[in-house]
């Protein structure tokens, strides 16, 4: 009876500390994005590089393409960086990168007061920067100087990576920094399957 | 430390803490002069979570997207959206998760249907044990006749508190 009693809380005991664990490794700012299967919102943004031109998702259409959200002061994406450019140099897809809020983000910077021809064209000159310091991946790079489009892609951690299918639906979006298991498990595979 | 050096310090104290004050306040300036349009926007964004700052709406984060937030809500009601409308929009951008009230469908069942398991569970478990603590008790050894009857004129004789000449303790008792 006694024996019997201690069982219980030892079973009950074990169960919560289960529980407990798988709740630890639980990831909460891993929010399953409602944009997956959904078409990618549309835009029109200048580039980077190439004065007076825009960049919209459509001229993608019949291309597996990636998404790369990116900014120079997101720590992040330095660290998922060399792998961008290592894919880059691969030519699995073509990537896009958006550069978010590239002065308007960084906490540093005051920029409420700037006018927007400025930022703009600080925000060119990091942009720049950073890419020739790290390496350039990416097929092009638009910029989303007030973070508008990001709202519009559910971004709310730089970096965050999407891969976007022929018919520009977005099947795949990867939160935070991409990394070699998310690549060689997950992205790989899609585009190649997407491709066929 | 002297009491007026101390009471200085205080002033100092109260001043930082009226400065704080202000600052806040000058922060949380609505942009818009519509007080009507900053009651829906605070309404609404109450409502919403903050996906940088996770248990934070975003009325009260501070966090950077939650500012550009509220400007693209403020925007839409000044465009003429309905609540629903822009709360839509969310949920189409960061999912149910943004919500702070979660609908009731297929993938909250467990969520909405959780504590009212765990009671159903929780009273079949004390319904159990006080069964099993009945069955114990009757099954112990039962009082015999001479017993009960003990116990009985034990539990009819008057208690001697409510008759303080029959106790047993008495004064006199005490007399030689």
């Amino acid at each position: 009876m006694m024996k019997n009693k201690f069982a219980w809380i030892l079973v009950a005991f074990a169960a919560l500390v289960i529980l407990l664990a798988v709740g630890l490794n639980l990831d909460p700012r891993e929010v399953p994005s409602p944009l997956v299967d959904k078409p990618a919102p549309a835009f029109k943004l200048p580039r980077l590089g190439a004065a007076g031109q825009a960049f919209a998702p459509e001229e993608m259409r019949g291309k597996v393409w990636m998404l790369n959200v990116w900014a120079s002061w997101c720590v992040s994406c330095r660290q998922e960086h060399p792998l961008l450019v290592q894919l880059g140099k691969q030519q699995v897809a073509p990537i896009v990168g958006l550069n978010y809020k590239e002065v308007r983000g960084d906490g540093s910077l005051d920029s409420s007061k700037m006018p927007l021809e400025q930022e703009h064209a600080l925000a060119r000159e990091r942009a720049t920067q950073w890419l020739n310091d790290h390496g350039d991946p990416y097929t092009l790079t638009v910029l989303d100087l007030d973070g508008r489009v990001g709202i519009d892609y559910g971004v709310y951690g730089v970096p965050e990576t999407y891969v976007i299918d022929k018919a520009g639906i977005i099947r795949f979006k990867q939160i935070g920094p991409l990394t070699p298991e998310v690549l060689e498990k997950k992205i790989l595979p899609l585009i190649a399957e997407l491709n066929q | 430390m002297s009491a007026r050096l101390y009471f200085s310090r205080f002033l100092a104290a109260l001043g930082l803490a009226l400065a704080c004050q202000l600052g806040l306040a000058e922060e949380a300036r609505p942009l818009s002069d519509d007080p009507v349009t900053e009651q829906r926007l605070q309404a609404i964004s109450a409502e919403l979570r903050c996906l940088v700052c996770q248990n934070e709406t975003i009325a009260s984060s501070n966090a950077d997207l939650a500012k550009d937030l509220r400007r693209e809500i403020r925007g839409m009601i000044q465009a003429g959206q309905s609540d629903q409308q822009i709360i839509d929009f969310m949920v189409a951008r960061y999912g149910d998760f943004v919500l702070y009230r979660p609908p009731f469908k297929a993938t909250t069942l467990l969520l909405w249907g959780g504590p009212l398991i765990f009671l159903v569970l929780g009273i079949g478990a004390l319904q159990f044990y006080l069964r099993r603590r009945n069955r114990v008790l009757q099954a112990a050894r039962p009082l015999s006749g001479e017993e009960a009857r003990r116990a009985d004129a034990l539990l009819t004789e008057p208690d001697p508190a409510d008759s303080p000449l029959q106790g047993p303790f008495q004064g006199k008792d005490l007399q030689p």
